[in-house]
């Protein structure tokens, strides 16, 4: 088992549902596996640990063909929030929890939280807009750093 | 899959070393399995885990997830992984003699 991973570091860079979830899955399903487990939170993923709009993260209903749908139809008002409120609920039947309690629920298995420095001050943040769960604002020096000796995955 | 003797019985165990017949557990079985994993002793805390897993298996089947394990067993999921550092479900399922939760959360 020399080839084992040991390690995973996985960057979440969007702020949509599709973009967001892959993610976690993946970072939650590494430390049920023992496999040690840092998320680092770039650009619009910055929304997943915004404590005012983590539970609004809505799946894209335009400019995505895993719809199925045509794009003038997603342009409707409430379109995203519908697609959204129809993918959770199928979520739920298939034992995957909502964001805010993934995100809780990732943070207690022991995986690694930050936000990027460049983004956290490209949007005006502070760490104080954050969920309690995220440990530190960090550089991209310090990602590499904690990413040291693992994979790293980029969504 | 191999066959080895565990506390004194004779069992067939899988490539990952789950049993393959978890009719054959018992709990001299769960605590030579726990050693080996580098789990000794099995504290009481322990123990309430791995009677959940052999409760829910033979209930439903299958093992339930990290999540479910978090949510039903009375363990909040933080111990979870303070009791089986190396992934609660699958650790867990190891010792309790029933086949490795196969649930992606």
């Amino acid at each position: 088992m020399g080839d084992a991973i040991e390690k995973v570091s996985i960057i979440i860079s969007k702020g949509s549902l599709e973009g967001v979830y892959p993610g976690l899955i993946m970072a939650n399903g590494a430390r049920a596996e023992g496999i040690e487990a840092n998320l680092f939170f770039t650009f619009f993923g910055l929304d997943a640990i915004h404590a005012k709009r983590l539970s609004h993260i809505k799946v894209a209903a335009v400019g995505n063909p895993g719809m199925h749908m045509a794009s003038l139809l997603g342009v409707l008002p409430g379109m995203s929030a519908i697609a959204t409120h129809m993918m959770s609920r199928k979520m739920e039947t298939f034992d995957i929890p909502g964001i805010p309690e993934f995100m809780e629920m990732i943070a207690d298995t022991g995986c690694g939280m930050y936000a990027c420095k460049a983004s956290v001050e490209l949007f005006g943040f502070t760490k104080d807009d954050f969920i309690s769960q995220v440990q530190d604002i960090i550089t991209v020096g310090e990602f590499y750093e904690k990413a040291a000796g693992g994979e790293i995955i980029f969504t | 899959m191999s066959v080895e003797t565990i506390a004194g019985v004779t069992l067939e165990v899988n490539d990952e070393g789950f049993l393959v017949d978890p009719s054959r557990w018992n709990e001299d079985v769960a605590v030579e399995l726990a050693r080996r994993e580098g789990i000794d002793p099995l504290s009481e805390r322990h123990w309430e885990v791995i009677r959940f897993m052999r409760s829910e298996y033979e209930a439903k089947g299958a093992g339930p997830s990290v999540r479910m394990l978090g949510k039903t067993s009375g363990v909040p999921i933080k111990e979870l992984y303070e009791l089986f550092p190396k992934g609660p479900a699958k650790l867990a399922a190891k010792i309790a003699g029933i086949p490795k939760p196969r649930g992606c959360i």
